[in-house]
């Protein structure tokens, strides 16, 4: 019965996916510049022999935003960030400045390879979650929403700092590796009425259009990244919450244990992408 | 048309009952035979006319997301699917209707596309859609309809 079924498709659909738009992979990015890695080869175990960045499913437009700081409407987060990194807040009366000075110097690579373990809280942790525990523990002061603007501002221009460096995770750190376990196995589980799974879209169709939506791989080297449509900077874990809402389900609560387990399995998908913080796209 | 909805509506008069529950094949109930459901899941024939709404409708069918079709040429349409095009030479309406109640059946577990009268437990499904099929059996049928005009 599959096999005959599997025959009827497979003839039917005989020449209607040959025709599928491709991403734009002869082009190159150059941010002020500086070149970046935009498709790498994937690391081992991977399920593609290429791993490529998001920038180039974009539109011509879309793509030239990110190429000139000086366009990149997500630059003025990126210098709020600069502000908030500088000012002290909190009863301990300390910026971020206090302790990790010039951030070009201290934070340069820090942003290629989160999410990282974490020993004390027994997890891994994303910027935002080390952002806070340093407002909490080391500065007396509150931690900021999920999503606040200061707190994407702050993570933006941390990661930037990382401009153009490569996605690289340490797996063998604590228990990394169960992590990513997980967000492998949530990866690739379907929810939601309409029973998709991260896979359905970014792996099995990348490349293809959804309705106007041209599907990427699904890589998050770029966040916080600019939406044009939402005309606002937009955190990883937000984007996790559009997509899994888009399959009428019900979203991981943000930067909870399967939030991050997915992040950490994410973005190791995306290993050897330059950091493109912050990226632009549609 | 019209006179025929007329008359079942007397019908539905007479007995006493509603029409719509009276005929309809709930989900768990429909019969699978051959990749065909030959019994339709209403008791009135689908209407093209609202399946080729149904069909572009982001918040009902939304077929377009992953499907060309040349009669609806002016919408945005997806790819991850086959063009629609000409489908009705390609299969029966009972076929179209296996496919579009539960596209597994035909195409296997792997298929992205999504099963439009089936009720699918846990896997997170938000609260507005827990214990609800994507379309009704009426749409269904209407989509079913619409599906059956579509010949090159
Ligand atoms: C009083 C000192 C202090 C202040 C203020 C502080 N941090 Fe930290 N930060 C630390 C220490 C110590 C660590 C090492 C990790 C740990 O033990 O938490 C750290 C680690 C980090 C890391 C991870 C570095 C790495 O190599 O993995 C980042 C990113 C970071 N801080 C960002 C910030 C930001 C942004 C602010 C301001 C909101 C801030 N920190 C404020 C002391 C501070
Ligand atoms: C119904 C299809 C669908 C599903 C299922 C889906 N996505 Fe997406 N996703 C999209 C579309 C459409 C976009 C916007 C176009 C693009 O960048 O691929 C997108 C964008 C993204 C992006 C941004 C890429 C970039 O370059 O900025 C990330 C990251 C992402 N998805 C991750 C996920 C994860 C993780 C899951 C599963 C939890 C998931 N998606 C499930 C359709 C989907
Ligand atoms: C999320 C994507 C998606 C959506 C939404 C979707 N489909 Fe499909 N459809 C597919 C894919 C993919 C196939 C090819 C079968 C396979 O290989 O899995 C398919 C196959 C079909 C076929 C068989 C076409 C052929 O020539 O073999 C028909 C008919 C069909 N779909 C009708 C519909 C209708 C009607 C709707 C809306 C009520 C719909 N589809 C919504 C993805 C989708």
């Amino acid at each position: 019965m599959r096999t005959i079924a599997t025959g009827v498709a497979g003839l039917a659909l005989a020449g209607a996916i040959a025709a599928s738009a491709e991403p734009a992979l002869e082009e190159t990015l150059e941010i002020d510049g500086q070149e970046m890695i935009t498709q790498a080869p994937a690391p081992e175990g991977h399920p593609f022999d290429t791993v490529i960045s998001g920038w180039h499913y974009r539109t011509p437009e879309t793509r030239a935003l990110e190429t000139d700081t000086f366009v990149n409407p997500a630059m003025l987060y990126v210098e709020r960030g600069e502000e908030i990194w500088n000012t002290v807040e909190g009863t301990a009366g300390k910026s971020c400045a206090s302790c990790h000075g010039d951030a070009a110097e201290s934070m340069k690579g820090v942003g290629a390879s989160m999410p990282k373990w974490n020993a004390k809280a027994g997890k891994p942790y994303n910027m935002d979650l080390q952002i806070n525990d340093c407002r909490v523990e080391q500065m007396g002061a509150e931690p900021y929403a999920f999503d606040a603007a200061d707190q994407k501002a702050l993570v933006a221009f941390v990661k930037h700092q990382s401009l153009g460096m490569p996605v690289g995770l340490d797996l063998t750190e604590g228990e990394m590796r169960k992590w990513w376990e997980q967000g492998k196995e949530i990866y690739y589980t379907r929810f939601g009425q309409l029973d998709l799974s991260c896979a359905s879209c970014h792996e099995q169709h990348n490349g293809r259009h959804i309705r106007a939506d041209h599907l990427s791989q699904g890589q998050v080297n770029g966040f916080p990244t600019y939406r044009l449509k939402q005309a606002d900077l937009v955190s990883v874990q937000n984007r996790f919450k559009g997509c899994v809402r888009d399959t009428r389900a019900v979203p991981f609560e943000p930067l909870g244990d399967e939030a991050m387990a997915l992040e950490t399995y994410v973005t190791w998908r995306g290993t050897g992408l330059s950091v493109e913080t912050p990226a632009v796209r549609q | 048309m019209p006179p025929r909805i007329g008359c079942l509506a007397v019908v539905g008069l007479l007995f006493g009952v509603s029409i719509a529950s009276a005929e309809v094949v709930k989900p768990t109930a429909v019969v699978f035979e051959d990749m065909t459901v030959r019994t339709p899941l209403t008791g009135e024939p689908g209407d093209p006319a609202k399946g080729r709404v149904i069909f572009a409708d982001r918040k009902l069918g939304n077929c377009l997301a992953c499907h060309a079709n040349a009669d609806q040429a002016e919408l945005f349409h997806g790819e991850v699917g086959p063009p629609l095009d000409g489908v009705a030479d390609r299969y029966e309406p009972e076929m179209l209707r296996a496919i579009v109640v539960n596209p597994k059946e035909i195409f296997g577990d792997q298929t992205v596309m999504p099963a439009f009268y089936r009720i699918i437990e846990g896997q997170r499904i938000a609260e507005a859609y827990k214990g609800k099929t994507i379309l009704s059996a009426e749409q269904v049928e209407d989509v079913v309809a619409y599906l059956s005009t579509l010949k090159e």
